[in-house]
């Protein structure tokens, strides 16, 4: 199990600005190891971001996102108090999903 | 003869606008780093950090809430900025991650070797592979624990204490190491950190006996290396010098890298803790 993301949602005007913190490995299956074997591949591969029930964000990673990744975006039509919803899916299977409220401007 | 002349003339003309030309390159580093402020990947590694101080490990399956940072068992607000310090029940000048080796042993159970293995997480560059405290995505216990003790001391002054013999002691040791040149080149911390306004590449080289120069680059370790996508601790910083200056190994948590950070933490007294933050 992956560890929790990092959210934080604020209102910014009639936008609501998500930051997210990602904490995930990002390989790209490139590199080899100290006994140089290749470093399998371990990536997000999809990243959707709902609220109320609608998709805001949906985005296809690959291998050129950094280790830890961070994502910074607006949407509109929310409001303090709302719940975002964010979950990725990686290539080996592994997925995670987390909660904010949106906080006021 | 003409065309030499000719040359130097341009390049008199071309050196009024080198000068600001750096300035603007300074500045836009600046800038960088000021956009990188806000997703800091530290927080991830800050909250982990949290959860391992509480959860319950070791041969004797207990947290490392007792522990005393110097402020008093399980006191970790502002106790980084107060360290390195001396250490009764130790008898020595201990900093926070030899302090935590020791809290390992005597709460948890753990052997001083098992506390001291993997003190750094692993930085996956292949360069980096033979040493032997990374591997490719290892995880360091320590290195998250630091994270988040170094946390809660953000925005505080750095006060080491200097009260006791024994730690006036170890900045001594500490400043005759910064002064101390040896190895195939011939280098010593000094020759890196000795001058003003020296760089490498595009980063700036803080020249210690400067009290801001100093103060800021104590302020801000430990840091996430951007490069590196790891989070860095102060003994990591001092085991990276020491290998770049092609020392002999600086052991984690010896007497030696506690006495340099002694040496940095007071020249950096009274500067801001503005950790862990974000670097290159």
């Amino acid at each position: 199990m992956a560890d929790p993301m990092r959210i934080r949602a604020n209102m910014t005007g009639d936008k609501v600005e998500v930051k997210v913190l990602m904490s995930h490995e990002m390989e790209t299956g490139l590199r080899k190891d100290a006994q140089g074997k290749i470093i399998p591949a371990h990536f997000i591969r999809n990243v959707t971001v709902t609220h109320g029930g609608k998709t805001v964000l949906s985005a296809q990673w690959g291998t050129s996102v950094s280790r830890n990744p961070f994502l910074h975006f607006r949407f509109k039509g929310g409001k303090p108090g709302d719940k975002v919803t964010i979950s990725w899916a990686d290539n080996k299977g592994d997925k995670r999903t987390d909660e904010a409220t949106i906080a006021g401007g | 003869m003409r065309i030499h002349r000719v040359l130097a003339g341009v390049l008199t003309a071309m050196l009024p606008c080198f000068a600001p030309a750096q300035q603007d390159t300074l500045k836009e580093i600046e800038r960088y780093r000021q956009l990188l402020q806000d997703g800091n990947p530290a927080e991830l590694y800050e909250a982990r950090g949290e959860e391992l101080w509480k959860r319950g490990r070791g041969p004797k399956n207990a947290s490392l809430e007792r522990c005393d940072l110097g402020l008093g068992p399980g006191v970790v607000k502002g106790a980084y900025v107060r360290l390195p310090r001396y250490f009764a029940d130790t008898d020595r000048v201990q900093d926070l991650e030899s302090r935590l080796v020791t809290c390992m042993v005597t709460l948890q159970g753990f052997t001083t070797e098992e506390a001291k293995r993997n003190p750094f997480s692993g930085t996956g560059v292949p360069m980096l592979t033979t040493d032997p405290f990374s591997g490719v995505g290892q995880r360091s216990v320590m290195t998250d624990l630091v994270a988040w003790i170094a946390s809660e001391s953000r925005g505080m002054k750095i006060a080491p204490s200097m009260s006791h013999p024994k730690e006036r002691l170890a900045y001594q040791a500490g400043e005759n190491l910064f002064y101390y040149r040896a190895g195939p080149y011939d280098f010593g911390c000094v020759t890196c950190h000795g001058e003003e306004g020296k760089r490498i590449r595009l980063q700036n080289l803080p020249r210690m006996a400067n009290a801001k120069d100093a103060q800021r680059a104590f302020g801000t370790w430990p840091g996430y290396r951007v490069s590196e996508g790891e989070l860095r601790s102060m003994q990591w910083r001092m085991w990276e010098c020491v290998r770049q200056m092609r020392f002999p190994e600086l052991e984690f948590a010896s007497d030696a890298s506690i006495a340099l950070i002694t040496y940095l933490a007071k020249k950096a007294e009274g500067g801001t803790l503005d950790a862990p933050a974000i670097k290159r």
